[in-house]
Order: C-alpha cells, then sequence, then structure tokens
C-alpha cells in the first residue's frame, strides 16, 4: 500500500527531472547507470553558468589577496632576513591545515559563506608565492647588483628595476601552482555554502550524478589550464631577455 | 544557515573527550573521547593505504624516468595536471561510478598523491651530479645499484618533499571520504544531524592537528633519511 505514497515522493525528489524524461523530451537519464549523458549535457548546460561565474570569483579574490600579502611579507623578508624562517614556518603551517579542516576552523569567525572560502583560500597560497618571491629574489646573482649600484641606482631603484624583473620567472612560477590549485581547492566552498563549481558534483547533502560531476570538473579543469597558459604568455612577454639562448 | 558563536571551540573540545548530548540527535550521547580515536584512527588508516599506493606507484616510476633522462614532459606535465584535479570529483565520481568502501576510496585518493611524488622524484633524479653517477659507473656498479646507491640517497630531499605533499593531500581528502562510504573524521563534520555543531568543529580541530603531526613526522623522517654529506651541503 505503501507505492503509490513512494512513488509520489520520488516524484517530489525528482521534480522536472522524472516528469520530462516520461514524456519522453530527454532520451537519456543522467542518473548512476550512465557515465555521461550528452543529451542531458546539452539541455543543461545553462545552468553552470552562475556557478562558473562564482567559482572564477572566488579564485581571482583569493588569489589577488594572497599574493598581495605575500609579495609584501617576501619584500619585507628580503630586507629583513631576520624574519625569513619565521615567516616560512608560519605560511607553512597555514598551508598544511586541510582546507576542509580551515573552513570550519573558521566558522564560528566569519560564518558561512564567500568571506571565509576567500580567507580560507588567500591563506593558502602565501607559502608558495611567497617561498617562491624570496627564491626569486635571491636568486639574483650579486654582480648584476654590483654593476647597479655602480651606476648610482638607490637600494629602491635596485629593488624594483633589478632584483624584481629578475626574479619574474620565479614568483609567477609560483602564482601559477597557486593559480591552479586553488581553482581546484575552490570546489570544496560547496561546505560551506559559498557556491561554485562544486555545487554541481554535490549538493543539498547529496552527491549528484556522473553527468554533471564529469562537467563541473572538466570546467574546473580548463579553467586551471586556461590560467596556467595566460601566466605562462606574461611570464614570456615580461622577461624578453630570456628568450635570447646564448649561443 | 545558523551561525556559530565563538563560544562553541569550548564545546568542541568538550566534545572531544567526553561524550555529549547532541542538541540535533535528541538526547543520544554522541561523541568523546573513544569516538574520537576510532575516527582518528580509520582517518590514518585510509590515508596511510592510499599513501603506500601512491609511493609504490609513483616512486619506481619516477626513479626509471629520472634515470633514463626520459618521459619529461609525462612526467611534469602529469604533475602539473594533477594539480588542477578537483579533489570532490575525484570522490564524487567513484562513489557513484564504481562504488563505495576502502577498496575504491583508497585508490582515488592514492591518484591525487601520484602527481607529487612522480614529479618529485623525477626532478630529485635529473638534479643528481652526473659525475656523480658517472664515477659510480666507472667503479662497476649495475644500473640497479646506481638508481639503489647513488641517485636515490641523493634525490631524498626532494623525493620526501613530494611524499609530504601527496601525505598531506590525501590527509585533507580523506576528509570527505565519507561521501563514498568510509570512515574517517570527515564523519564528525559531514554528519551534521548525528554530531552537531561540537562535532563540527572538533572533526575540523582533529583534522588540523593530525596534518600537522603526520607533516611533522615526515619531516623528522625526511631529516633521518637523509645522508650526512647532504646535510653538510645544505647548511
Amino acid at each position: 500500500m505503501a507505492s503509490p505514497l513512494l512513488l509520489a515522493a520520488a516524484g517530489q525528489v525528482g521534480g522536472d527531472f522524472f516528469k520530462e524524461r516520461e514524456s519522453g523530451t530527454l532520451p537519456c537519464q543522467a542518473d548512476e547507470s550512465h557515465l555521461f549523458c550528452f543529451d542531458w549535457a546539452k539541455e543543461n548546460i545553462d545552468r553552470y553558468g552562475t556557478p562558473t561565474q562564482q567559482h572564477l570569483e572566488i579564485v581571482l579574490l583569493s588569489v589577488v589577496i594572497g599574493f598581495a600579502i605575500a609579495f609584501a611579507l617576501a619584500l619585507f623578508a628580503h630586507r629583513s632576513r631576520w624574519a625569513q624562517p619565521p615567516l616560512l614556518a608560519a605560511t607553512g603551517v597555514l598551508y598544511t591545515i586541510p582546507s576542509i579542516a580551515f573552513f570550519f576552523l573558521l566558522l564560528p569567525v566569519t560564518g558561512f559563506g564567500r568571506d571565509t572560502a576567500v580567507i580560507v583560500l588567500a591563506a593558502y597560497t602565501l607559502q608558495i608565492i611567497y617561498r617562491n618571491t624570496i627564491l626569486g629574489l635571491a636568486n639574483v646573482p650579486d654582480s648584476v647588483k654590483d654593476a647597479a649600484r655602480g651606476m648610482g641606482l638607490t637600494n629602491r631603484q635596485i629593488l624594483w628595476k633589478v632584483e624584481l624583473p629578475l626574479a619574474i620567472p620565479e614568483i609567477i612560477a609560483g602564482l601559477r601552482v597557486a593559480v591552479v590549485s586553488t581553482i581546484a581547492i575552490a570546489t570544496l566552498v560547496v561546505f560551506i555554502n559559498a557556491g561554485g563549481l562544486g555545487t554541481q558534483m554535490y549538493g543539498s547533502g547529496n552527491l549528484t550524478f556522473p553527468t554533471s560531476i564529469i562537467i563541473a570538473a572538466a570546467i574546473v579543469m580548463a579553467m586551471a589550464l586556461a590560467f596556467d597558459l595566460v601566466l605562462l604568455t606574461a611570464q614570456r612577454l615580461a622577461t624578453p631577455w630570456r628568450r635570447v639562448r646564448p649561443a | 544557515m545558523s551561525t556559530f558563536p565563538l563560544a562553541s571551540f569550548g564545546g568542541a573540545i568538550e566534545f572531544i573527550f567526553t561524550p555529549q548530548e547532541s542538541n540535533v540527535t535528541g538526547g543520544n550521547k554522541v561523541g568523546g573521547f573513544d569516538k574520537s580515536l576510532e575516527l582518528v584512527l580509520k582517518h590514518l588508516e585510509v590515508t596511510a593505504l592510499a599513501l603506500a599506493i601512491a609511493v609504490i606507484v609513483a616512486l619506481p616510476l619516477g626513479l626509471y624516468l629520472g634515470h633514463k633522462g626520459r618521459g619529461e614532459l609525462f612526467a611534469v606535465g602529469f604533475g602539473n595536471a594533477g594539480r588542477a584535479i578537483p579533489e570532490l570529483a575525484v570522490i564524487a565520481l567513484v562513489a557513484v561510478l564504481i562504488g563505495v568502501g576502502l577498496k575504491t576510496v583508497a585508490p582515488a585518493l592514492a591518484i591525487l598523491g601520484i602527481a607529487p611524488i612522480l614529479v618529485n622524484t623525477y626532478v630529485g633524479v635529473r638534479q643528481v651530479d652526473p659525475a656523480a653517477v658517472e664515477a659510480a659507473r666507472g667503479m662497476g656498479m649495475s644500473e640497479l645499484a646506481i638508481i639503489r646507491k647513488v641517485e636515490l640517497p641523493l634525490a631524498v630531499p626532494t623525493v620526501m618533499g613530494g611524499i609530504r605533499s601527496a601525505a598531506i593531500v590525501i590527509l585533507a581528502t580523506a576528509t570527505i571520504a565519507p561521501l563514498a562510504g568510509v570512515e574517517s573524521l570527515g564523519d564528525f563534520i559531514l554528519n551534521r544531524n548525528v554530531y552537531g555543531e561540537n562535532g563540527l568543529l572538533a572533526g575540523a580541530i582533529l583534522v588540523a592537528l593530525l596534518a600537522m603531526t603526520i607533516e611533522g613526522s615526515l619531516a623528522l623522517l625526511q631529516r633521518r633519511l637523509t645522508s650526512d654529506g647532504l646535510k653538510v651541503k645544505t647548511a
């Protein structure tokens, strides 16, 4: 006797999706038995617009904030050598805390939503950007700095006109790693209701179906690849002297 | 959505040590030291299993490719692409397509650890001074002996760096393993209907502490494994 009731309940849960399938508008079903349902993908591709935009916003905000902080820290530590080990240790600890745990640790302070997501993701980028910037500045040969000083450049001019340009490859290498991993980790912000592409993999307490997970993952990885290529191109444009190979 | 009061950090610490009446399940006692310890061990079990698989796959492959000096595009490209894999998608796909349980989740988590170990092993071996390898060859060492006695010891710091990254990403992702039917500390976090808000925060605290403990232990292990000759050079 319970079956009509169950059917009714299933109809409510499935919503429009099941109705459309019964009426034949959906030729294949996007559930667990299908690896990928192209028909469903074609019909529903619109639903990924907003999550993609949210994802992009969270990533950009996090990386810009993370870069600003890490870069400032690196410049400070470059001048004040004593600060290097403690800063490396501090950013290392932030990097070690698993992101999901980090999100929930901040809940009592900043609550659910995008603020918490951005704080955590920005904190994650600090270590790699800070370390690479310090490394890049340290790799500048002393002879180059001596030459600059001999030409009458001040310390500040040496930093901005000689050391930083020569450190660009390392800085951008760090930025690339930071951006790519942030794009991947940002799927997890779904757990603190901050939106993003994770919502299309896990929503309202359940995993979604394979087609949706695959589409969302593909968008995430395409986004990572695109950013990686943009940064690589930026690095090549910013360091024209590296393109001339010594004979 | 409920906002959490700042005071619940105290509640979370209490939750870890003594079972509490859940504000959600109505009277049932949840949490406590025994349950916390059980989940910590389960978390470690799935992490160790996945890390072992990742090492078994990636370490020999990285050593071989690095020794032959081949497959740079593969090793480094795989490593870079590996960073872009969304952890949630790996767990979700495995759960809905292949099935739930330790047997499917551990290999899935291992995928996330393979990339850092492979890249670091490859790079570590490539960075070994060719003169050292030539000297070993001149002494009559076999290729296998060169890998085992010269290249691997000299690459230990880089290789261990990769293993540490892998351990952290696997341990972090094991937090969402309950989505695929494997118990871990993530249970405290994801089962809010059972463990409530204190459990959620307790789970986060335990995962964070566990990650730092593992990272610290692996750092110590790295120091033990690194030959004294290398330490002098880096100091």
